[in-house]
Formats: C-alpha cells, sequence, structure tokens
C-alpha cells in the first residue's frame, strides 16, 4: 500500500533533496566535534536491532540456506556421479557444479543464491521496520524528546542497517564455509577463467566477496529506510519495502524493458563473480557499487527530508 | 493547594512555557486554535480539558515532535523547536503514556532512552538508571522484560526515563493513567517532592481532583482553545466558598443566615447553604447566633468551591463531554 505513496512523494522528496543536500553538505563541520556522541546511541541501536528475536530468525534461515544447499549437493553427489550440468539458470555463473569438487564453492554459490531474494529480504525487514517500527510502538517520540536528534537518529538507524547487511552476508559466509569445509573436499581453487589459485588466497577472495555482497544491500537499506519515514506502521513499510524488491527483480528480467535495467539497483549484483577470474573484472563491480552509491545518496536524503520535516504524532 | 511557592526565590515573571497564538491544524480541524499559555517557572501546572480538547497535541508541539501551524512556543526561554537540541536535555517528559521495547528489560529500556541524550554521560548511565528505577519503585522488577509489566508498572518505567537526569522541567501528560489508588498516590507524592526540589512540573490531566491536590497553577482547555489560566486558588475562588449548615431547623436558620448578611441562602433537607457577604463576619459569632437562636447545629462549615464547579462554571458543560 505504501508503495503508491513511495512513488507519489518520491519524486517531490528528491526535489527538496537537492536544496536540502546543499544545507547537509555544510552540516558536517557544525556535526563533527559531535561525531563521539553518536557511539552511545549507535551501540544502543545495534543492541536493540540484533536483540530481536526477529533479528535472529533472519539470520538463522539465511544460515540455514549454505547448509541446506551442501546437504543437498552432499546427498546429489554421494548416491555416485557428480552433479549433471542440468542446472543452468542462466543467471550467475553456475558454482553450484563446483561444490562437490571443491567445499569453497559453496560459500560463492550460497552468496550467489541468497543475493538474489533471501538477503534483500531480510535487509527489507529490518530496514522498512527501522523508523517505522519504532514510531508504530510508540518508542520514536520518546527517542526524539531525550533528544536524539533527527539526523542523529537517521543516521544511527541507517547505520545499524548497513551493519546488519554486513552481519547478514558475513553470517551466509561463515556458514558456507563451514559446511563446505565439513561436507567436501577442500584445495587449490580454479578460477572461472581457468587459473589455479591457493587456497588461502582463494578465502581471501570469498572475504572480498562477502564484503562486495553486503555492499551491493547499500542500495536496498537505504530504499527501505526512506520507506520508513513515509508510514507509523512497521508492518506495512517491511512489506513495501519487500514488495518493491520483487517488483524490480521481476522487471530486471522483463528484456523489454532493457532500457531501465542499467538503473535497477539488483541489476550488477551478480558482478562480484568477477572476483573470481584472473584478472578480475572490476568493470561490472565499479557499476554495481557507483548504483547503490546512488541509490544511498537519493533515498538517503529522502529519507532525511522526510524524517526531519514530518510531524510524530505516533 | 497549600504548596509552597517554590517560586518564590526566582524571578516571578520568569515563564518556563510560553507559547503566542499556537495553533495546528490537521486536514482542516484545528486541534489547537492559537493559545496563549503561560506556565510559570516553580509551578505545578495543571493542564485540563476533556479528552480531545488539544491538550496532546500541545505538548507534542512543546516537545517539538510536531510542527505548529501558526504562532510560536519558547520552553525554557527558547524558541521550540528550533532549540530542541538544548532544551530538551533539561526536560524529561511522558507524553500520551509509556513506550517500550517488550523485548527490552526495564533497565535496559532506560539505558537505550539514557543513550538516546547526547547530553547524558555515559559513565553515570547506570547508576542514574539504577536511581530513577528506584525512585518509581521499580528496581526489584528491573530485570523483568518490559512485556511482562503490568501497564502501571510500564506508566512507572515512563516516568523513570523523564528522570533519568535532574530535569528543570517535566512534562507528564496523563501521569496516572492505568495506575491503582496506591500507584495514584505515590505518583502525587512525587510530583510533589519534585516541585519541593525546584523542578516545574507540567502535569496534564482530565481528572480534576488531581489537579486540584497538587497543582498549583492551571490551564483549562475545550475544543482547542483555552479557557483560562492562572492560580488554582483564582481559579476555582470565582467565590470564596459556600457556607453550609446542616441542621434540623432549616427555617429557622436561614432565617438568622439572612440576618447576618449571607445571601442566596438555598435549603436542601437538612442542609443549609448561603454565600457569605463581601466582609465576612467571624464564623465562629455566626455559629455563635445560630445557637443563640436556637437552631441545633448537626455541622457547620466553609464548602470550598471546587475546580469542577470552576469548570463547569466557564465551560457550561459537564467535564467528561468531549470537545
Amino acid at each position: 500500500m505504501s508503495r503508491a505513496e513511495t512513488t507519489a512523494t518520491g519524486p517531490d522528496d528528491r526535489e527538496q533533496d537537492r536544496t536540502e543536500a546543499a544545507a547537509d553538505t555544510a552540516a558536517p563541520a557544525v556535526r563533527a566535534p559531535k561525531a563521539v556522541w553518536s557511539l552511545g546511541l549507535f551501540r544502543s541501536e545495534l543492541i536493540t536491532v540484533f536483540r530481536r528475536w526477529r533479528t535472529l530468525a533472519l539470520l538463522a534461515v539465511l544460515a540455514g540456506v549454505p547448509l541446506l544447499v551442501g546437504i543437498a549437493v552432499r546427498i546429489e553427489t554421494g548416491n555416485g556421479g557428480s552433479l549433471g550440468g542440468g542446472r543452468d539458470n542462466g543467471n550467475g555463473p553456475a558454482f553450484i557444479e563446483q561444490v562437490s569438487n571443491n567445499g569453497l564453492f559453496l560459500t560463492f554459490a550460497s552468496l550467489a543464491a541468497t543475493l538474489p531474494f533471501f538477503l534483500p529480504m531480510a535487509i527489507g525487514v529490518v530496514a522498512g521496520d527501522s523508523v517505522a517500527g519504532e514510531a508504530s510502538a510508540g518508542t520514536l517520540r520518546y527517542l526524539l524528546v531525550a533528544p536524539a536528534g533527527r539526523t542523529r537518529l537517521l543516521l544511527v538507524k541507517y547505520g545499524s542497517v548497513l551493519t546488519f547487511c554486513l552481519a547478514a552476508t558475513l553470517v551466509v559466509t561463515a556458514s558456507a564455509l563451514a559446511t563446505g569445509f565439513a561436507l567436501f573436499p577442500v584445495g587449490e581453487v580454479t578460477l572461472l577463467s581457468g587459473t589455479d589459485i591457493s587456497l588461502s588466497e582463494g578465502l581471501l577472495r570469498a572475504l572480498l566477496i562477502a564484503v562486495l555482497v553486503a555492499a551491493s544491500l547499500v542500495g536496498i537499506a537505504a530504499l527501505g529506510l526512506f520507506v520508513s519515514t513515509l508510514t507509523d506502521s512497521g508492518i506495512s513499510a517491511m512489506a513495501a519495502t519487500v514488495g518493491l524488491l520483487i517488483t524490480v527483480q521481476i522487471v530486471d528480467n522483463i528484456p523489454q524493458l532493457h532500457a531501465f535495467q542499467p538503473y535497477l539497483f539488483p541489476h550488477y549484483w551478480l558482478s562480484f563473480a568477477d572476483i573470481l577470474r584472473d584478472p578480475v573484472g572490476w568493470d561490472g563491480i565499479a557499476k554495481n557499487l557507483g548504483l547503490q552509491a546512488l541509490y544511498a545518496a537519493v533515498f538517503g536524503s529522502a529519507a532525511w527530508a522526510r524524517f526531519t520535516s514530518r510531524d510524530v504524532t505516533a | 493547594m497549600g504548596e509552597p511557592d517554590t517560586g518564590a526565590a526566582r524571578p516571578a515573571d520568569e515563564a518556563v512555557i510560553e507559547t503566542r497564538g499556537l495553533a495546528k491544524q490537521y486536514r482542516g480541524t484545528l486541534a489547537v486554535d492559537g493559545i496563549d499559555l503561560r506556565v510559570p517557572r516553580g509551578s505545578v501546572f495543571g493542564f485540563l480539558g476533556p479528552n480531545g480538547s488539544g491538550k496532546t497535541t500541545t505538548i507534542r508541539m512543546l516537545m517539538g515532535l510536531i510542527e505548529p501551524t501558526a504562532g510560536s512556543a519558547r520552553v525554557l526561554g527558547r524558541p521550540m523547536p528550533r532549540s530542541s537540541r538544548t532544551v530538551l536535555p533539561r526536560v524529561g517528559a511522558l507524553i500520551e503514556g509509556p513506550a517500550l521495547y517488550g523485548f527490552l528489560s526495564g533497565r535496559d529500556n532506560l539505558l537505550r532512552y539514557d543513550a538516546a541524550d547526547p547530553t547524558a554521560d555515559p559513565r553515570t548511565r547506570s547508576a542514574r538508571v539504577a536511581a530513577a528505577l528506584d525512585r518509581v519503585g521499580l528496581t526489584a522488577a528491573a530485570a523483568k522484560k518490559a512485556k511482562a509489566y503490568s501497564l502501571g508498572m510500564k506508566q512507572r518505567l515512563g516516568l523513570a526515563s523523564a528522570l533519568l537526569q535532574p530535569r528543570e522541567l517535566l512534562v507528564l501528560d496523563e501521569p496516572t493513567n492505568g495506575l491503582d489508588p496506591q500507584g495514584m498516590r505515590e505518583i502525587r507524592s512525587l510530583v510533589r517532592e519534585l516541585a519541593a526540589d525546584g523542578t516545574t512540573v507540567f502535569l496534564s490531566s482530565h481528572l480534576l481532583d488531581e489537579i486540584e491536590q497538587v497543582c498549583t497553577h492551571a490551564a483549562v482547555m475545550a475544543r482547542g482553545r483555552l479557557i483560562t489560566q492562572g492560580p488554582v486558588a483564582d481559579l476555582s475562588a470565582g467565590a470564596r466558598g459556600r457556607l453550609a449548615v446542616t441542621t434540623p431547623d432549616p427555617a429557622e436558620a436561614t432565617r438568622v443566615l439572612a440576618a447576618h448578611g449571607v445571601s442566596e441562602l438555598t435549603a436542601v433537607g437538612p442542609k443549609v447553604t448561603g454565600e457569605l457577604p463581601a466582609d465576612p463576619p467571624d464564623l465562629a459569632d455566626l455559629n455563635a447566633a445560630l445557637v443563640a437562636a436556637g437552631v441545633r447545629v448537626r455541622a457547620f462549615g466553609l464548602e470550598r468551591a471546587t475546580l469542577e464547579d470552576a469548570f463547569v462554571a466557564l465551560t457550561g458543560e459537564g467535564f467528561d463531554v468531549a470537545g
């Protein structure tokens, strides 16, 4: 329901933004000496996010994905015969065939499997709930009269959502590494371009990929935060953000709409596979990071413009 | 009522809250219609009005949560909402009931609200939280999850969050909602205690006797307008109070009292009431006169005009009629 609101208010707020963005660049000079004052609230925010049962459930689901994939591959290959090339989703590299040869590939396979939906959905839930959830619980008014400061609170909220992005990605990575090392042989890594690298370098690249995947979620995090400032209902903000994600993913897969696709936040998500080439292809990765930064700037400042000017009546 | 005027030592004309033509319009309806509110420093200020009269909207504007449509508000001498950052750390507030994180313990809730205040010293945080919990009598339940709290305990925790730091102004919106009579009494004595320390308390309520018991000043709102404000004594004593005599001889009593200048005499059953003259005679003489005239007096005394009388006189309606 708030999706309509988003499109309705989006352009206005972005208009407003351009003027207010100028004010924002001047503001850090005033805020800079107070950088320390945000740490206490940021810590408190992290505790609040990660102590929530829902957050832990999301992380548990994310941790379960590599485990399920690993077990499935193990069962299939255990029956004799390697995993056939029957899988061709045409969407990103097929890491999964390599998992039975090298457990490290379970990490890449799991990240590729969770990035299109599971990970961003989890981010959508946490980001969508960030402001709207506090508003519906009424705690927002007490934070604001504390006074948390609207800009400071929003920055802290975005910081905690980004931390969750990183935590979620690391949970998938860690679970995949553990499962992969437990169930499959591990050794030298054969890159997509055919060259071999040592296991330690392979691990390093896996970590780099995890960070890139986390960075790929910056855009949807900002989008979710913006949606969250539009409503006083945590549930509808979460639903709207996840709904937007699904819509964008669908649009990204309709060939007739290719003109828009380079501007959709998931468009370059699977570019992280280029890390597994020799030499590493940075082109797609740079495009992805640039797009995420653009989303963060646009929706971050839209969220700021909205949140600092709205009436808090809940 | 009977409270020492703790503001006496300070400049008498200093206002802690001052609004000029403060108004808020929601989609065409005026929730608050140009009010000029003035809360003197050191007072316990009762903010009265039926549900829906604009009290909470006014408080939200004072706390910088919503932007006024027109007019201005100054809190602790500074304009709101512009000076939120400097004003609000000196203000403790309970707005429209407590709001808590159910999955956090009572103590963790307070730690979070304290962390939100950039002026709060993190080194003294746990000590201040413990002191606030103790002050509202929640120490024993501090480790319990807030979702397991009763409404009264939530209310107390909300109050504790307003008391995390020494405050110059406390804004308490319906603080006794959901409390049992014992809890209400504790809150009242807490308010008196805070006021004695020099904190100005701005107390909104729709319970008249509550206001009458603790407040030095009061303002009355109805339908978004401020009907009156001033010291409670002035408000309730539009009259000096009525003389009431209970006697089995009402006719004779009426005659004697009229002879002594008591006006507007009415006799209902055994009870005779009337207005004392502008220059009232000694009540002991009056009583003696009654007895001398052979009137058997069972009870004799002044009935103080209640705030409720004043309210009904002002609005011409029962208090519980929503505006």
